[in-house]
Protein backbone atom coordinates (compact mmCIF):
# COMPACT_ATOMS: atom_id res chain seq x y z
CA UNK A 1 0.00 0.00 0.00
CA UNK A 2 1.16 3.53 -1.12
CA UNK A 3 0.04 6.67 1.37
CA UNK A 4 1.51 10.17 0.69
CA UNK A 5 -0.10 12.43 3.23
CA UNK A 6 0.15 16.61 3.40
CA UNK A 7 3.34 16.63 1.24
CA UNK A 8 4.95 19.57 0.25
CA UNK A 9 8.09 20.10 -1.81
CA UNK A 10 9.70 22.90 -3.10
CA UNK A 11 12.70 23.73 -5.34
CA UNK A 12 14.76 27.07 -5.18
CA UNK A 13 15.10 28.22 -8.84
CA UNK A 14 17.59 30.92 -9.94
CA UNK A 15 15.77 33.37 -12.03
CA UNK A 16 16.93 36.65 -13.99
CA UNK A 17 16.04 38.60 -17.01
CA UNK A 18 17.24 38.21 -20.56
CA UNK A 19 20.42 40.00 -21.43
CA UNK A 20 24.14 40.53 -20.86
CA UNK A 21 23.44 43.42 -18.46
CA UNK A 22 20.96 40.90 -16.22
CA UNK A 23 23.55 38.48 -16.42
CA UNK A 24 26.06 40.36 -15.18
CA UNK A 25 23.38 41.69 -11.80
CA UNK A 26 23.00 38.13 -11.36
CA UNK A 27 26.22 37.30 -11.29
CA UNK A 28 26.76 39.75 -7.67
CA UNK A 29 23.19 39.56 -6.79
CA UNK A 30 21.16 36.06 -7.39
CA UNK A 31 17.33 36.34 -6.89
CA UNK A 32 15.47 32.98 -6.25
CA UNK A 33 11.90 32.12 -6.37
CA UNK A 34 10.13 29.35 -4.37
CA UNK A 35 8.35 27.21 -6.55
CA UNK A 36 5.94 24.59 -5.14
CA UNK A 37 6.32 21.43 -6.64
CA UNK A 38 3.93 20.24 -4.37
CA UNK A 39 1.98 21.34 -2.14
CA UNK A 40 -0.32 19.41 0.58
CA UNK A 41 -1.02 15.95 -1.79
CA UNK A 42 -2.45 13.60 -0.08
CA UNK A 43 -3.47 9.64 -1.48
CA UNK A 44 -3.75 6.18 -0.75
CA UNK A 45 -3.10 3.58 -3.51
CA UNK A 46 -4.06 -0.02 -2.85
CA UNK A 47 -1.92 -2.94 -3.55
CA UNK A 48 -2.46 -4.22 -6.93
CA UNK A 49 -3.79 -1.29 -8.29
CA UNK A 50 -3.21 0.68 -11.82
CA UNK A 51 -3.41 4.71 -11.38
CA UNK A 52 -2.84 6.84 -13.93
CA UNK A 53 -1.67 10.35 -12.57
CA UNK A 54 -1.83 13.14 -15.04
CA UNK A 55 -1.75 16.43 -15.61
CA UNK A 56 0.21 19.39 -17.31
CA UNK A 57 3.66 20.04 -17.86
CA UNK A 58 4.74 21.82 -14.38
CA UNK A 59 2.34 20.10 -12.06
CA UNK A 60 4.44 17.83 -10.01
CA UNK A 61 3.92 14.46 -11.10
CA UNK A 62 7.44 13.70 -11.38
CA UNK A 63 8.41 14.71 -8.44
CA UNK A 64 5.56 12.47 -7.15
CA UNK A 65 7.33 10.00 -8.59
CA UNK A 66 10.97 10.46 -7.62
CA UNK A 67 9.68 10.94 -3.78
CA UNK A 68 7.81 7.43 -3.71
CA UNK A 69 10.55 6.11 -5.32
CA UNK A 70 13.38 7.24 -2.40
CA UNK A 71 15.21 9.79 -4.81
CA UNK A 72 13.99 13.58 -3.18
CA UNK A 73 13.33 14.39 0.17
CA UNK A 74 9.98 16.12 0.37
CA UNK A 75 9.93 19.07 2.46
CA UNK A 76 6.92 17.82 4.71
CA UNK A 77 4.68 15.31 5.14
CA UNK A 78 4.48 11.94 5.24
CA UNK A 79 5.19 8.71 2.82
CA UNK A 80 4.62 5.22 3.28
CA UNK A 81 5.37 2.70 0.67
CA UNK A 82 4.49 -0.94 1.99
CA UNK A 83 5.46 0.65 5.42
CA UNK A 84 9.08 1.98 4.49
CA UNK A 85 9.71 5.61 4.34
CA UNK A 86 11.32 5.17 0.79
CA UNK A 87 13.77 8.69 1.27
CA UNK A 88 15.07 7.34 4.78
CA UNK A 89 15.57 3.80 3.82
CA UNK A 90 16.05 3.92 0.38
CA UNK A 91 18.22 1.16 -0.07
CA UNK A 92 15.91 -1.08 1.58
CA UNK A 93 13.12 0.57 -0.67
CA UNK A 94 14.40 0.47 -3.67
CA UNK A 95 15.13 -3.16 -3.83
CA UNK A 96 11.20 -3.60 -3.61
CA UNK A 97 10.18 -0.83 -6.55
CA UNK A 98 10.93 -0.57 -10.58
CA UNK A 99 11.11 2.61 -12.27
CA UNK A 100 11.39 3.61 -15.87
CA UNK A 101 12.16 7.35 -16.69
CA UNK A 102 10.85 7.44 -19.91
CA UNK A 103 13.50 10.40 -21.16
CA UNK A 104 16.22 8.53 -19.16
CA UNK A 105 18.24 5.65 -19.87
CA UNK A 106 19.19 3.37 -17.41
CA UNK A 107 20.89 0.79 -19.84
CA UNK A 108 25.07 0.98 -20.59
CA UNK A 109 25.50 2.17 -23.87
CA UNK A 110 28.05 1.14 -25.50
CA UNK A 111 27.56 -2.86 -24.19
CA UNK A 112 24.89 -5.25 -25.13
CA UNK A 113 21.43 -4.76 -23.28
CA UNK A 114 22.30 -8.44 -21.96
CA UNK A 115 25.54 -6.91 -20.02
CA UNK A 116 23.08 -4.53 -18.20
CA UNK A 117 20.55 -6.94 -17.34
CA UNK A 118 23.44 -9.39 -15.76
CA UNK A 119 24.45 -6.32 -13.97
CA UNK A 120 21.39 -5.87 -12.43
CA UNK A 121 20.76 -9.61 -11.89
CA UNK A 122 24.00 -9.19 -9.41
CA UNK A 123 22.75 -5.76 -8.00
CA UNK A 124 19.23 -6.73 -6.87
CA UNK A 125 21.15 -10.53 -6.24
CA UNK A 126 18.64 -12.37 -7.72
CA UNK A 127 18.84 -15.44 -7.74
CA UNK A 128 19.88 -17.27 -10.90
CA UNK A 129 16.68 -19.40 -11.47
CA UNK A 130 14.23 -16.37 -11.32
CA UNK A 131 16.54 -14.33 -13.11
CA UNK A 132 16.86 -16.81 -15.89
CA UNK A 133 12.90 -16.91 -15.93
CA UNK A 134 12.01 -13.64 -15.93
CA UNK A 135 14.41 -12.76 -18.55
CA UNK A 136 12.85 -15.40 -20.88
CA UNK A 137 9.34 -14.21 -20.04
CA UNK A 138 10.32 -10.19 -20.10
CA UNK A 139 11.86 -11.23 -23.85
CA UNK A 140 8.85 -13.79 -24.40
CA UNK A 141 5.75 -10.00 -23.75
CA UNK A 142 8.27 -7.46 -25.29
CA UNK A 143 9.88 -9.29 -28.03
CA UNK A 144 13.18 -8.42 -27.17
CA UNK A 145 15.05 -12.10 -28.90
CA UNK A 146 17.21 -9.77 -31.49
CA UNK A 147 17.92 -6.83 -29.32
CA UNK A 148 19.55 -8.54 -26.10
CA UNK A 149 22.84 -8.75 -27.62
CA UNK A 150 23.12 -5.15 -29.57
CA UNK A 151 24.99 -2.56 -27.59
CA UNK A 152 22.23 0.08 -26.24
CA UNK A 153 23.32 2.76 -28.82
CA UNK A 154 22.68 0.92 -31.97
CA UNK A 155 18.89 0.81 -30.97
CA UNK A 156 15.82 2.42 -31.82
CA UNK A 157 14.09 4.60 -28.97
CA UNK A 158 10.77 1.82 -29.33
CA UNK A 159 13.25 -1.32 -29.01
CA UNK A 160 15.75 0.84 -26.33
CA UNK A 161 12.38 1.39 -24.54
CA UNK A 162 11.04 -2.40 -24.33
CA UNK A 163 14.97 -3.00 -23.23
CA UNK A 164 14.36 -0.29 -20.86
CA UNK A 165 11.18 -1.41 -18.86
CA UNK A 166 12.22 -5.08 -18.91
CA UNK A 167 15.21 -3.95 -17.20
CA UNK A 168 12.96 -1.90 -14.88
CA UNK A 169 11.21 -5.61 -13.96
CA UNK A 170 14.00 -7.95 -13.98
CA UNK A 171 13.97 -8.71 -10.25
CA UNK A 172 10.16 -9.10 -10.14
CA UNK A 173 8.96 -5.36 -7.99
CA UNK A 174 5.87 -5.67 -6.44
CA UNK A 175 5.31 -1.64 -7.26
CA UNK A 176 5.72 -0.05 -10.76
CA UNK A 177 6.36 3.39 -11.07
CA UNK A 178 6.18 4.45 -14.92
CA UNK A 179 7.35 8.01 -15.75
CA UNK A 180 6.17 8.88 -19.07
CA UNK A 181 6.74 5.12 -20.54
CA UNK A 182 5.07 5.63 -23.94
CA UNK A 183 7.06 8.83 -24.98
CA UNK A 184 8.27 9.21 -28.57
CA UNK A 185 6.93 5.52 -29.09
CA UNK A 186 5.41 4.36 -32.38
CA UNK A 187 1.85 3.03 -32.38
CA UNK A 188 3.50 -1.09 -32.12
CA UNK A 189 5.77 -0.30 -29.60
CA UNK A 190 2.87 1.90 -27.44
CA UNK A 191 0.61 -0.66 -27.58
CA UNK A 192 3.13 -3.33 -27.44
CA UNK A 193 3.94 -2.05 -23.79
CA UNK A 194 0.78 -1.32 -23.09
CA UNK A 195 0.24 -4.59 -23.13
CA UNK A 196 2.53 -5.71 -21.62
CA UNK A 197 2.20 -3.35 -18.41
CA UNK A 198 -1.26 -4.96 -18.48
CA UNK A 199 -0.13 -8.63 -18.41
CA UNK A 200 2.43 -7.87 -15.92
CA UNK A 201 -0.42 -6.43 -13.24
CA UNK A 202 -3.13 -9.69 -13.90
CA UNK A 203 -0.12 -11.93 -13.79
CA UNK A 204 1.71 -10.69 -10.81
CA UNK A 205 -0.44 -8.03 -9.17
CA UNK A 206 1.85 -5.04 -9.62
CA UNK A 207 1.05 -2.21 -8.41
CA UNK A 208 1.65 0.43 -11.15
CA UNK A 209 1.72 3.82 -11.28
CA UNK A 210 1.84 5.64 -14.37
CA UNK A 211 2.18 9.39 -15.57
CA UNK A 212 2.13 9.99 -19.25
CA UNK A 213 0.69 12.66 -21.64
CA UNK A 214 -1.08 10.28 -23.74
CA UNK A 215 -4.51 9.69 -22.90
CA UNK A 216 -4.56 6.54 -24.89
CA UNK A 217 -2.53 4.84 -22.21
CA UNK A 218 -4.69 5.98 -19.66
CA UNK A 219 -7.88 4.66 -21.19
CA UNK A 220 -6.34 1.19 -21.92
CA UNK A 221 -4.70 0.94 -18.25
CA UNK A 222 -5.97 2.56 -15.05
CA UNK A 223 -9.50 2.17 -14.16
CA UNK A 224 -8.45 5.52 -11.35
CA UNK A 225 -6.87 8.38 -12.08
CA UNK A 226 -5.36 11.34 -10.08
CA UNK A 227 -5.63 14.42 -11.50
CA UNK A 228 -2.51 17.10 -10.02
CA UNK A 229 -2.19 20.74 -11.59
CA UNK A 230 0.46 23.07 -9.73
CA UNK A 231 1.44 20.62 -7.00
CA UNK A 232 -2.34 20.11 -5.98
CA UNK A 233 -4.42 16.70 -5.94
CA UNK A 234 -7.75 18.23 -8.38
CA UNK A 235 -9.46 15.03 -8.70
CA UNK A 236 -9.10 11.49 -7.69
CA UNK A 237 -11.84 9.20 -8.92
CA UNK A 238 -12.63 6.62 -12.72
CA UNK A 239 -11.89 7.75 -15.58
CA UNK A 240 -15.85 7.25 -16.03
CA UNK A 241 -16.73 9.76 -13.49
CA UNK A 242 -15.25 12.43 -15.97
CA UNK A 243 -15.99 11.17 -19.83
CA UNK A 244 -19.44 12.75 -20.76
CA UNK A 245 -21.30 10.29 -22.79
CA UNK A 246 -19.03 9.48 -26.41
CA UNK A 247 -16.53 12.56 -25.98
CA UNK A 248 -13.14 11.85 -27.10
CA UNK A 249 -10.80 10.80 -24.15
CA UNK A 250 -8.24 13.85 -25.12
CA UNK A 251 -11.17 16.80 -25.11
CA UNK A 252 -12.70 15.33 -21.71
CA UNK A 253 -9.23 15.83 -20.38
CA UNK A 254 -8.50 18.96 -22.11
CA UNK A 255 -12.06 20.10 -20.62
CA UNK A 256 -10.60 19.45 -17.41
CA UNK A 257 -7.81 21.25 -17.30
CA UNK A 258 -9.66 24.44 -19.07
CA UNK A 259 -12.29 24.12 -16.16
CA UNK A 260 -9.13 23.87 -13.61
CA UNK A 261 -7.43 26.96 -14.93
CA UNK A 262 -4.10 24.69 -15.21
CA UNK B 1 30.92 -7.43 -2.26
CA UNK B 2 29.36 -8.88 -5.49
CA UNK B 3 27.48 -6.01 -6.71
CA UNK B 4 30.45 -4.37 -6.58
CA UNK B 5 32.61 -6.91 -8.16
CA UNK B 6 29.73 -6.68 -10.93
CA UNK B 7 30.08 -2.98 -11.94
CA UNK B 8 33.78 -3.52 -11.79
CA UNK B 9 33.30 -6.62 -14.39
CA UNK B 10 31.20 -4.40 -16.70
CA UNK B 11 33.30 -1.24 -16.70
CA UNK B 12 36.23 -3.42 -17.08
CA UNK B 13 34.87 -5.11 -20.21
CA UNK B 14 33.72 -1.97 -21.33
CA UNK B 15 37.08 -0.43 -21.21
CA UNK B 16 38.56 -3.37 -23.20
CA UNK B 17 37.05 -2.76 -26.04
CA UNK B 18 37.79 0.49 -26.88
CA UNK B 19 40.81 -0.67 -29.39
CA UNK B 20 41.41 2.45 -31.11
CA UNK B 21 41.50 4.76 -28.01
CA UNK B 22 44.69 2.38 -26.81
CA UNK B 23 46.66 1.78 -29.90
CA UNK B 24 46.56 6.08 -29.71
CA UNK B 25 47.05 6.34 -26.28
CA UNK B 26 50.40 3.99 -26.52
CA UNK B 27 51.70 6.03 -29.29
CA UNK B 28 51.19 9.83 -27.41
CA UNK B 29 53.00 7.84 -24.51
CA UNK B 30 55.84 6.43 -26.15
CA UNK B 31 56.56 9.56 -27.87
CA UNK B 32 56.38 11.41 -24.61
CA UNK B 33 58.48 9.11 -22.84
CA UNK B 34 61.12 9.68 -25.15
CA UNK B 35 60.46 13.15 -25.37
CA UNK B 36 60.95 13.54 -21.41
CA UNK B 37 63.94 11.43 -21.34
CA UNK B 38 66.07 13.23 -24.39
CA UNK B 39 65.66 16.67 -22.40
CA UNK B 40 67.15 15.57 -19.11
CA UNK B 41 69.40 14.00 -20.93
CA UNK B 42 70.44 17.42 -21.56
CA UNK B 43 70.38 18.35 -18.33
CA UNK B 44 72.17 15.20 -17.20
CA UNK B 45 75.23 15.79 -19.26
CA UNK B 46 75.97 18.92 -18.11
CA UNK B 47 76.14 18.44 -14.13
CA UNK B 48 75.16 14.58 -13.92
CA UNK B 49 75.96 15.18 -9.61
CA UNK B 50 73.40 18.11 -9.30
CA UNK B 51 70.52 15.80 -9.99
CA UNK B 52 68.53 14.09 -6.91
CA UNK B 53 68.23 10.74 -8.87
CA UNK B 54 70.67 8.64 -11.14
CA UNK B 55 69.88 9.24 -14.95
CA UNK B 56 68.65 5.61 -15.00
CA UNK B 57 66.56 5.90 -12.36
CA UNK B 58 65.15 9.17 -13.75
CA UNK B 59 64.25 6.72 -17.07
CA UNK B 60 62.76 3.98 -15.12
CA UNK B 61 60.61 6.89 -13.53
CA UNK B 62 59.43 8.22 -16.35
CA UNK B 63 58.82 4.54 -18.14
CA UNK B 64 56.70 3.62 -15.89
CA UNK B 65 54.68 6.82 -14.85
CA UNK B 66 53.66 6.55 -19.11
CA UNK B 67 52.81 2.80 -18.78
CA UNK B 68 50.63 3.08 -15.70
CA UNK B 69 49.44 6.63 -16.63
CA UNK B 70 45.70 5.33 -16.54
CA UNK B 71 46.10 4.66 -13.12
CA UNK B 72 46.99 7.86 -11.92
CA UNK B 73 46.16 10.38 -14.17
CA UNK B 74 43.36 13.06 -12.50
CA UNK B 75 42.06 14.23 -15.65
CA UNK B 76 40.96 10.87 -16.54
CA UNK B 77 37.38 10.83 -14.39
CA UNK B 78 34.63 9.65 -15.50
CA UNK B 79 33.01 11.45 -17.12
CA UNK B 80 30.04 9.17 -18.00
CA UNK B 81 29.78 10.37 -13.74
CA UNK B 82 29.50 13.83 -14.30
CA UNK B 83 27.08 13.55 -17.06
CA UNK B 84 24.99 11.79 -15.20
CA UNK B 85 24.41 14.47 -12.23
CA UNK B 86 24.59 16.62 -14.85
CA UNK B 87 21.52 15.54 -17.17
CA UNK B 88 19.91 13.87 -13.82
CA UNK B 89 20.74 10.33 -15.10
CA UNK B 90 22.14 10.23 -11.40
CA UNK B 91 17.87 9.56 -10.80
CA UNK B 92 18.11 6.16 -12.12
CA UNK B 93 21.39 5.19 -10.27
CA UNK B 94 19.23 6.29 -7.07
CA UNK B 95 17.08 3.46 -7.47
CA UNK B 96 19.17 0.99 -6.83
CA UNK B 97 19.65 -0.63 -3.81
CA UNK B 98 23.81 0.07 -3.34
CA UNK B 99 25.70 2.84 -2.04
CA UNK B 100 26.16 5.43 -4.74
CA UNK B 101 30.00 5.92 -3.63
CA UNK B 102 30.88 2.34 -3.27
CA UNK B 103 29.47 2.04 -6.58
CA UNK B 104 31.45 4.67 -8.17
CA UNK B 105 34.81 3.74 -6.73
CA UNK B 106 34.48 0.38 -8.37
CA UNK B 107 33.31 1.44 -11.62
CA UNK B 108 36.63 4.33 -11.64
CA UNK B 109 39.07 1.55 -10.21
CA UNK B 110 37.56 -0.28 -13.05
CA UNK B 111 38.03 2.56 -15.73
CA UNK B 112 41.83 2.53 -14.43
CA UNK B 113 42.95 -0.73 -14.67
CA UNK B 114 41.42 -1.24 -18.17
CA UNK B 115 42.71 1.23 -19.78
CA UNK B 116 46.04 0.27 -17.95
CA UNK B 117 45.85 -3.01 -18.79
CA UNK B 118 45.48 -2.53 -22.46
CA UNK B 119 47.98 -0.13 -22.15
CA UNK B 120 51.43 -1.13 -19.85
CA UNK B 121 52.46 -4.36 -21.57
CA UNK B 122 53.51 -3.13 -25.01
CA UNK B 123 55.19 -0.12 -22.87
CA UNK B 124 57.28 -1.75 -20.51
CA UNK B 125 58.41 -4.80 -22.97
CA UNK B 126 59.94 -2.16 -25.07
CA UNK B 127 61.30 0.07 -22.36
CA UNK B 128 63.03 -2.87 -20.84
CA UNK B 129 64.71 -3.44 -24.23
CA UNK B 130 65.92 -0.20 -24.43
CA UNK B 131 69.71 0.17 -24.27
CA UNK B 132 71.00 1.18 -20.27
CA UNK B 133 70.63 3.80 -18.78
CA UNK B 134 67.64 4.83 -21.45
CA UNK B 135 64.95 1.77 -20.67
CA UNK B 136 63.72 0.63 -17.37
CA UNK B 137 66.03 -1.10 -15.26
CA UNK B 138 65.10 -4.15 -13.32
CA UNK B 139 64.42 -3.18 -9.95
CA UNK B 140 66.63 -2.96 -7.22
CA UNK B 141 66.02 -5.85 -5.20
CA UNK B 142 62.83 -8.61 -5.01
CA UNK B 143 61.57 -6.51 -1.66
CA UNK B 144 61.33 -3.21 -3.61
CA UNK B 145 59.59 -4.91 -6.33
CA UNK B 146 56.75 -6.33 -3.76
CA UNK B 147 57.06 -2.28 -2.41
CA UNK B 148 56.73 -1.29 -5.59
CA UNK B 149 53.36 -3.46 -6.17
CA UNK B 150 51.81 -2.89 -2.98
CA UNK B 151 52.63 1.17 -2.97
CA UNK B 152 51.30 0.62 -7.06
CA UNK B 153 47.49 -0.76 -5.43
CA UNK B 154 47.24 2.14 -2.41
CA UNK B 155 48.17 4.84 -4.80
CA UNK B 156 45.85 3.55 -7.18
CA UNK B 157 43.20 4.00 -4.46
CA UNK B 158 44.35 7.51 -3.21
CA UNK B 159 43.96 9.04 -6.79
CA UNK B 160 40.34 7.14 -7.21
CA UNK B 161 39.54 8.37 -3.17
CA UNK B 162 40.61 11.80 -4.17
CA UNK B 163 38.41 11.69 -7.74
CA UNK B 164 35.34 10.69 -5.62
CA UNK B 165 35.84 13.77 -3.52
CA UNK B 166 35.69 15.70 -7.05
CA UNK B 167 32.38 13.73 -7.94
CA UNK B 168 31.01 14.38 -4.70
CA UNK B 169 31.50 18.13 -5.10
CA UNK B 170 30.05 18.47 -8.30
CA UNK B 171 26.63 17.23 -7.04
CA UNK B 172 26.46 20.85 -4.95
CA UNK B 173 27.26 22.56 -8.15
CA UNK B 174 25.79 23.26 -11.53
CA UNK B 175 28.94 22.19 -13.44
CA UNK B 176 32.16 20.52 -12.82
CA UNK B 177 34.42 22.25 -15.37
CA UNK B 178 35.73 24.38 -12.58
CA UNK B 179 37.03 22.48 -10.08
CA UNK B 180 38.25 19.74 -12.58
CA UNK B 181 40.54 22.38 -13.77
CA UNK B 182 42.00 23.30 -10.34
CA UNK B 183 42.34 19.97 -9.09
CA UNK B 184 43.44 18.54 -11.97
CA UNK B 185 46.33 21.05 -12.39
CA UNK B 186 47.17 20.68 -8.63
CA UNK B 187 47.36 17.09 -8.70
CA UNK B 188 49.89 17.23 -12.49
CA UNK B 189 52.34 19.46 -10.27
CA UNK B 190 52.16 17.78 -6.63
CA UNK B 191 51.99 14.09 -7.68
CA UNK B 192 55.28 14.13 -9.43
CA UNK B 193 53.57 13.68 -12.81
CA UNK B 194 55.37 16.79 -14.29
CA UNK B 195 58.49 16.17 -12.92
CA UNK B 196 59.67 13.97 -10.03
CA UNK B 197 59.37 14.74 -6.31
CA UNK B 198 62.72 14.99 -5.74
CA UNK B 199 63.52 17.85 -8.10
CA UNK B 200 61.46 20.06 -5.93
CA UNK B 201 63.83 22.34 -3.60
CA UNK B 202 64.28 20.52 -0.21
CA UNK B 203 61.75 23.00 1.35
CA UNK B 204 59.07 22.95 -0.93
CA UNK B 205 59.83 19.01 -1.17
CA UNK B 206 59.14 18.78 2.34
CA UNK B 207 55.63 20.34 1.77
CA UNK B 208 54.81 18.29 -0.49
CA UNK B 209 55.20 15.18 0.74
CA UNK B 210 53.24 15.19 3.41
CA UNK B 211 50.38 16.04 0.73
CA UNK B 212 47.96 13.47 -0.34
CA UNK B 213 49.10 13.65 -3.65
CA UNK B 214 52.61 12.33 -2.73
CA UNK B 215 50.10 9.55 -1.92
CA UNK B 216 49.33 8.66 -5.68
CA UNK B 217 52.39 8.32 -8.25
CA UNK B 218 55.15 9.39 -6.58
CA UNK B 219 55.80 6.09 -3.98
CA UNK B 220 55.95 3.55 -5.97
CA UNK B 221 57.76 4.92 -9.06
CA UNK B 222 60.40 6.06 -6.68
CA UNK B 223 60.73 2.92 -4.44
CA UNK B 224 60.87 0.86 -7.63
CA UNK B 225 64.23 2.33 -8.62
CA UNK B 226 65.55 2.97 -5.04
CA UNK B 227 65.49 6.87 -4.56
CA UNK B 228 63.72 6.00 -0.93
CA UNK B 229 65.63 5.46 1.53
CA UNK B 230 64.43 2.61 4.11
CA UNK B 231 62.83 5.13 6.53
CA UNK B 232 61.52 7.42 3.74
CA UNK B 233 59.69 4.57 2.59
CA UNK B 234 58.19 3.45 5.82
CA UNK B 235 56.51 7.01 6.01
CA UNK B 236 55.38 6.79 2.74
CA UNK B 237 53.48 4.17 3.26
CA UNK B 238 51.88 4.42 6.15
CA UNK B 239 51.20 8.35 4.80
CA UNK B 240 49.05 6.66 1.80
CA UNK B 241 47.33 4.36 4.55
CA UNK B 242 46.49 7.62 6.49
CA UNK B 243 45.13 9.47 3.02
CA UNK B 244 43.24 6.66 1.85
CA UNK B 245 41.39 6.55 5.13
CA UNK B 246 40.74 10.14 5.27
CA UNK B 247 40.09 10.63 1.56
CA UNK B 248 37.51 7.69 1.66
CA UNK B 249 35.36 8.64 4.78
CA UNK B 250 35.68 12.30 4.04
CA UNK B 251 34.26 11.48 0.14
CA UNK B 252 31.52 8.91 1.66
CA UNK B 253 29.92 11.72 4.12
CA UNK B 254 30.43 14.33 1.39
CA UNK B 255 28.18 11.41 -0.93
CA UNK B 256 25.77 10.98 2.08
CA UNK B 257 25.18 14.53 2.20
CA UNK B 258 24.79 15.64 -1.24
CA UNK B 259 22.67 12.38 -1.81
CA UNK B 260 20.22 14.00 0.59
CA UNK B 261 20.46 17.59 -1.06
CA UNK B 262 20.15 16.09 -4.25
CA UNK B 263 17.64 17.76 -6.91
CA UNK B 264 17.64 15.95 -9.87
CA UNK B 265 18.74 18.35 -12.86
CA UNK B 266 16.20 18.57 -16.26
CA UNK B 267 13.00 17.02 -14.96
Amino acid sequence: MITMENVCKSYKVAKRNAGFKAACKAFFHREYEIINALSDVSFTINDGEMVGYIGPNGAGKSSTIKILSGILTPDSGTVLVDGRIPYQDRINHVSNIGVVFGQRSQLWWDVPVIDSFELLRDIYSIPGNLYKNNVEELTELLGLQELLRSPARQLSLGQRMRCEIAASLIHSPKILFLDEPTIGLDAVSKIAVREFIKKQNELHGTTVILTTHDMQDIEALSKRIILVGKGKILLDGSLEEIKKGNANIDETVAELYRSFEI
Amino acid sequence: MRKYLAFFRLRFTMGLQYRTAAIAGMTTQFAWGFMQIMIYKAFYETQPDAFPMTFSATTSYIWLQQAFLALFDAWMMETEIFDSILNGNIAYELCRPIRIYNMWFSRSLANRISRAALRCLPILLIAVFLPYPYGISAPVSVIHFMLFSMTLVLGLLVTVAFCMLIYGLTFLTISPQGLRIMFTSMVELFAGAVIPLPFFPEKVQKIMEILPFAAMQNVALRIYSGSMSATEMEKAVLLQVIWLIILTSGGSLLCRYAEKKITVQGG
